[in-house]
């Protein structure tokens, strides 16, 4: 790699030829402020001028995050005149800004609030603009558009449209009346949109947030009536602790069950027990289909974004898609038909509540083909994100870091290895392969990874050598990266038995549900690896790391299920999909 | 807010098809969208979101890349235009003369806002910004003539626009 020579603020320093400004400072300890540019983006358009930097030689500001370094280029970064320029800009985007920020769920951690106090902007004022109107779209089940709250930064246009291969949002209009909408300002709940919640992950202000459902769940609590279960996924253990001021990838599995627990939920249980049980119903899945000749590639079906987007965008491969419900869906359908049992509870008296890094799951609970104890008695009662668990802790007055680390209470709270790696992309695939491939060979997998399938990369590829076949597979994160894994094996170029698809990019552990990072932190450190990691340390660490020696799925099948693939099981642990019109 | 069409829309196969076809041929161009929307626009008059719909399908891009496309550039129409267009001048000269008063009287008159068509399909309705009429103002025109020197009064525009099927 060349190296070009640079100053900046005087000091000498080294880039790499065709680093921009902004990374070439970071190298050099200087943290430009950036409210559009996202590292991960591919559409890098420069609008909001936050990050000018002035070059000598140059007549104008140049912004910092699309500039290009040179040798001999000379840099100041925070001379009086950046700062106006910066102060300036901000008050400009504040004179289109709903500064509504007492009652505003991003005060905290908004992009926008933190750089204003940063470059002193002390009136809120300065420029007459035209504030816009509110117009929520709250249509959607899992999200909330506040189109006063926007920037205009474009973030979440070019992640919907390049990251997830959706595009359902896009700028219309222009000068005043610029604003993010759907085509002909369609209602995203009718819309093309497939909830993966990437969107608000990126946006600096409180344009999108997440659709609230704390409320449901203290009511439910409040309820002595209620029996209110709780399941956790994988991920959650993996980014919680962000919210707490706790480093990045620091897996918080006990002080959340205490948490939990506290708060007051009648059983505190794991999703990762019920992600077991999705590995025993997909590896008989997938065998079957093999031995049987069934539809090939087998592809998962635990995202429920990759669902909506399979039925919208590529429905022609839906019977492709395993009929297993997700570990989400499986867990609420055994709480309230094998637990409800066992317990002697009332199925309508159980209420289910889920903690996921996803907001596409506050959709899932409501798709048709997803209530196994019967019609008007849903598998899970609601929903709610990484982050919302945050808010409920933080409400509760719990001192987090200070809680003991407390286990998942037995009844269904027993996974392996196998199921905490789910929420990492290849980690479905890897807990797959390691019970199909122990099925069809008979003998015990030394070593148990898998680690062809790891890895943070779009779109990987791994065969293995089994039991006289050459099993290919292939595992995809980022729905436009299975738009284009599936464009390739409908041209017959690409054959696999099995895909496993996640639709957020790195898997769940960077799902559209988890603790919110800025900009300055995405673009340097790749949460999703450091997220994942946790995980697969878990997975390491635990004596049990396939889901066949789970003595727990192990008992459900005994007294419950019967085999795996069974009639009952069929009804509990497994759904339908359907085609959807692209109408926005 | 762009208002759309309220209008059924009466697409014909011929123009469907003409309209594919174009699309299919310059799929590949750079920068294809706004030539596209063009191309749609003369074979309809107009982008409802049925044409637009097969702009995108055609193009291969999420139909909300095309309506910002279609709504950034003054030159796109949402709406049909009537069989009698009605333009009237907003420019200083016809404004300060009372041509707003006007463009507000045939909205009442007509029953429909700036940009939309009437339910018959008779009579659409835009403003302009001077038409190089000045001394005639205040000015409005309906397809290729020239109403200038006008006062306002229901008498005169009733007439005016009774001479139009």
């Amino acid at each position: 790699m060349n190296m070009v020579n640079l100053k900046i603020n005087n000091v000498p320093c080294q880039a790499p030829e065709g680093a921009t400004i902004l990374e070439a400072a970071h190298d050099a300890g200087i943290t430009i402020p950036t409210l559009c540019y996202l590292k991960e983006s591919k559409r890098v358009n420069g609008a909001c001028r936050v990050c000018v930097v002035e070059v000598k030689g140059a007549k104008n500001l140049l912004p910092a995050c699309v500039y290009p370094v040179s040798e001999g280029m000379e840099v100041y970064t925070h001379t009086k005149r950046v700062q106006n320029a910066r102060k300036m800009n901000l008050e400009l985007l504040l004179s289109i800004h709903n500064q509504d920020c007492m009652s505003c769920v991003r005060n905290g951690d908004c992009e926008l609030l933190r750089l204003c106090k940063q470059y002193g902007v002390d009136k809120s004022n300065a420029f007459e603009g035209v504030l816009p109107e509110r117009q929520d779209d709250d249509s959607a089940l899992h999200l909330v558009k506040d189109s006063s709250k926007c920037i205009i930064c474009r973030r979440c246009i070019s992640t919907c449209a390049e990251n997830q291969g959706v595009g359902v949002i896009n700028v219309v209009e222009r000068g005043f009346n610029t604003h993010i909408a759907c085509a002909f300002e369609g209602k995203l709940a009718d819309s093309t949109c497939i909830g993966c919640g990437q969107c608000i992950t990126v946006c600096p202000t409180a344009a999108l947030v997440e659709r609230d459902d704390t409320e449901k769940v203290w009511n439910a609590l409040d309820d002595p009536t209620r029996h209110v279960i709780v399941q956790t996924a994988p991920s959650v253990r993996a980014a919680l602790g962000e919210e707490f001021g706790l480093p990045i990838g620091t897996n918080v599995q006990g002080k959340m069950v205490a948490a939990l627990r506290r708060l007051g939920f009648d059983g505190v249980f794991d999703t990762d027990f019920a992600a077991d049980m999705t590995i025993m119903e997909e590896a008989h899945e997938f065998l079957d289909r093999v031995k049987n000749g069934g539809k090939l590639p087998l592809i998962t079906s635990c995202s429920p974004g990759w669902v909506k987007y399979c039925e919208t965008f590529h429905p022609d491969f839906i019977p492709n898609l395993s009929s297993c419900k997700s570990p989400q869906q499986m867990f609420g359908a055994l709480s309230k038909t094998y637990y409800a049992k066992k317990m002697g509870i009332d199925p309508r008296d159980i209420y289910c509540v889920s903690v996921m890094p996803c907001t596409a799951k506050k959709i899932e609970i409501s798709r048709a083909d997803q209530s196994a104890a019967g019609e008007g008695i849903p598998d899970v009662d609601v929903s709610i994100t990484t982050r919302e668990l945050a808010r409920m802790i933080h409400r509760s007055g719990l001192r987090f870091v200070d809680l003991p680390d407390e286990d998942f209470d037995p009844a269904m709270g027993q996974a392996t290895g196998a199921g905490h790696i789910f929420g990492a992309t290849g980690g479905v695939m890897e807990a797959a392969l390691r019970t199909a491939v122990e099925t069809l060979t008979g003998e015990k997998v030394e070593p148990v990874e898998f680690a062809q399938v790891r890895g943070t990369e779009g779109i990987k590829e791994a065969e293995y050598q089994v039991a006289g076949m050459t099993l290919r597979v292939c595992v995809v994160s980022g729905t436009a990266n299975a738009g284009k894994v599936l464009d390739m094996v409908r041209r017959g170029e690409k054959q696999y038995h099995m895909i496993e698809v996640m639709a957020c990019p790195g898997g769940c552990v960077n799902g559209g549900g988890q603790p919110i990072q800025p900009a300055p932190v995405r673009n340097f450190t790749d949460i999703r690896a450091l997220r994942a990691k946790a995980l697969y340390d878990q997975d390491q660490a635990s004596e049990l790391r396939r889901s066949h020696e789970n003595p727990l799925v192990q008992q459900v099948y005994a007294e419950f299920l019967g085999e795996p693939g069974s009639e009952t099981a069929h009804h509990v642990l497994h759904t339908s999909y359907q085609k959807r019109e692209k109408l926005y | 807010m762009r208002r759309f069409s309220t209008l059924p829309f009466a697409g014909t196969p011929e123009q469907e098809t003409q309209l594919r076809q174009w699309l299919a041929e310059h799929k590949e161009m750079p920068g294809v969208t706004m030539p596209a929307l063009q191309k749609a626009q003369e074979i309809y008059g107009y982008l409802p979101i049925e044409v637009q719909r097969m702009v995108a399908e055609g193009l291969d891009k999420p139909l909300a890349d095309i309506y910002g496309v279609a709504t950034f550039y003054s030159q796109f129409r949402l709406a049909p235009q009537g069989r009698n267009r009605i333009s009237v001048c907003l420019g200083t000269a016809c404004y300060v003369k009372g041509s707003g008063k006007i463009h507000e009287k045939l909205q009442e008159k007509l029953n429909i806002k700036d940009g939309e068509c009437t339910p018959d399909g008779k009579f659409s309705l835009d403003s302009c910004r001077c038409v190089g009429a000045c001394g005639l103002a205040p000015v409005l025109m309906i397809n290729e003539d020239v109403y200038g020197r006008l006062t306002g009064d229901d008498d005169e525009l009733d007439a005016i626009l009774a001479k139009y099927e």
